[in-house]
């Protein structure tokens, strides 16, 4: 890194492996993966599942150890010093994190104890957060009785509580209809001008990673294909694109065949490959031009 | 920045990390014990049940196995079969009880709670030591509900208050042994089905082959061999004799003690589990 201080967030060559099913070799889930995060900006991973965001964001967040590798979170390095880390890190996993048997406010003002607040100061950060995610009226509500989006705020604000260095949103918006999703859209991006918090965002979604972040990484078979900012990337691909989706990775060659001619192809061919066996370029007129294409030429027509 | 952070260095300032690490260590398990009674709370069936059960089991097994007392030989200490059957029937419960301790972090498994606090400052033993206490505070009250209803049934007890005293702690120490093994089960299987399966299937031949609800001495040769090394036998024979009239306190001491180092391993061994539960993540 250029500059002196240290990164919110920094991953180098990260490499974590799974036992594979009997007799099979061990799963790759990260294979050399490197991020850097800096203070106050939002960062996303972007890819297919299985990619290995999640993985990224469990070693990061000192849950799960990396086979190889380096990572520190705010110059702490997560494998010496992993309680040091856990002090100034928020996690939202995947699932619902909220106490189902809890209230809203109960399970805040837990989360604020459990980092050390004082009663008096987790209530009032508690009561602040709930007016700010609009969660007031349900605040004395048990988090089970929740909606997938009010529960995914309450999941938000836990991760706040007690004012992290960094946010780690694990798919924040999977599962949720479109406008819960606009609306923590919202809040997240609301995050860096209320608090000073770096945020790692996993997501699917193209359009989610463009409209919260400020740089972003697409991720596949564990490791960072393409990073930048979404306007370097989008410049890139100049225009639009028709996604389809390819059954096997070897229909890749013969799809890129297909296509040749259009920009999208020929100017980029990075961002095919990040997409690895799922392409979401391809062509808008499809002709069997080539002997490796193996769709049947009346597929193809239609 | 992180004034959490700065809250906990400028609060306690003077005392050395190592106690201020146990006070933490001490407070979050408040925190969590309080949690999981406050779920309880909550859950007036399921409450209900847990206290109502042990009382359906006392009356119903005093009422079925009322007779044995007439087989020569059997020793109930003192008086009826209800006064031997009570500390049994309260080992019983709190063993039935605490083996479904696990489910708690099943449930956390299932939804993100448990990475949740896994990635928190909490530690391991704190999230132990919550489940724990609460299994044994259930118990207690538990216990309290079975010797009450055995009063009003008739049953009395010479060992008096230091007896009641002594069965509450070797049951409380029973209870914490068992919900150890089902935490550790938890942790192993993240299964509910498998960890109800399992513990169920270790419960009823520990309890059966104990003086829960029979005189050992009238029972094969091999299950009294079996019974000694049984701490389900410790916390029965520990609480039987600690009720009766003429308490031998040399059996009573010995088993509380291997008792309370048997429930300070297990709960160091399933703290030991979350390795593996992170391992697997």
């Amino acid at each position: 890194m250029s500059d002196s201080s240290s990164p919110a967030l920094s991953a180098v060559d990260l490499v974590k492996t799974y036992p594979g099913a009997r007799g099979k070799p061990r799963i790759r889930a990260l294979d050399g993966l490197s991020i850097n995060v800096q203070a106050g900006t939002v960062f996303a991973l972007l890819g297919p599942n299985g990619a290995g965001k999640s993985t990224a964001v469990k070693i990061l967040a000192t849950l799960s150890r990396p086979d190889s590798g380096h990572a520190s979170v705010a110059g702490i390095d997560v494998l010496r010093d992993p309680n040091g880390v856990r002090h100034i890190i928020g996690l939202v996993s995947q699932k619902a994190s909220s106490d189902p048997m809890a209230t809203a406010r109960e399970n805040l003002v837990l989360a604020g104890r459990i980092h050390g607040m004082s009663s008096s100061s987790a209530r009032a950060r508690a009561a602040d957060l709930l007016s700010r995610f609009a969660l007031d009226e349900a605040a004395e509500r048990l988090a089970k009785t929740f909606s997938g989006g009010m529960a995914r705020k309450l999941d938000v604000a836990i991760g706040l509580m007690h004012r992290p260095q960094v946010l780690f949103l694990d798919e924040p918006t999977t599962g949720l209809d479109p406008q819960a999703r606009t609306e923590l859209w919202a809040e997240i991006d609301r995050l860096s001008a209320h608090e000073d918090v770096a945020v790692l965002l996993t997501t699917h979604y193209l359009d989610e990673a463009d409209q919260l972040a400020d740089r972003l990484a697409i991720v596949d078979h564990g490791r960072v294909v393409v990073e930048g900012t979404p306007e370097q990337l989008k410049a890139e691909l100049k225009g639009d694109t028709v996604q389809v989706e390819l059954a096997t990775a070897e229909a890749i060659p013969g799809a890129m065949c297909c296509c040749r001619g259009l920009p999208v192809c020929a100017t980029s061919p990075r961002l095919v490959r990040a997409f690895g066996p799922v392409p979401r370029v391809v062509p808008a007129r499809c002709r069997p031009c080539c002997p490796r294409w193996k769709m049947p030429t009346s597929r193809c027509r239609r | 920045m992180s004034s959490a952070l700065a809250e906990a260095a400028t609060s306690t300032p003077e005392l050395p990390a190592r106690r201020r690490e146990r006070g933490r260590l001490l407070q979050h398990s408040v925190y969590l014990t309080a949690r999981s009674l406050r779920t309880l709370w909550r859950q007036p069936t399921f409450a209900a049940m847990t206290l109502i059960a042990p009382i359906i089991w006392l009356l119903l097994f005093g009422q079925l196995f009322r007779s044995v007392v007439h087989i020569p030989g059997f020793s109930t200490g003192s008086g009826s079969y209800l006064e031997f059957i009570t500390p049994g029937v309260i080992v019983m419960t709190a063993l039935f009880s605490s083996g479904w301790a696990g489910t708690v972090y099943i449930d956390d498994m299932n939804r993100g709670v448990m990475d949740r606090l896994l990635a928190s400052p909490v530690r391991r033993g704190a999230m132990m030591i919550g489940t724990l206490a609460y299994q044994a505070v259930t118990t207690v009250v538990q216990t309290l509900i079975v010797f009450g209803v055995a009063y009003i049934s008739g049953a009395r007890f010479r060992g008096g208050v230091v007896g009641i005293v002594v069965t509450i702690v070797a049951t409380a120490l029973i209870s914490v042994i068992m919900a150890s093994f089902s935490n550790a089960l938890a942790l192993l299987l993240r299964q509910q089905e498998a960890l109800i399966g399992v513990s169920q299937f270790i419960v009823l031949p520990l309890q059966f082959l104990s003086s829960a609800i029979m005189d050992t001495r009238l029972s094969p040769h091999w299950v009294q061999h079996v019974a000694r090394y049984n701490p389900v036998d410790w916390a029965v024979v520990a609480s039987r004799q600690a009720l009766s009239a003429g308490t031998e306190w040399g059996a009573v001491w010995p088993r509380v003690g291997f008792l309370a180092a048997l429930a300070a391993a297990m709960a160091w061994l399933a703290t030991r589990a979350f390795r593996s539960y992170q391992a697997s993540i």
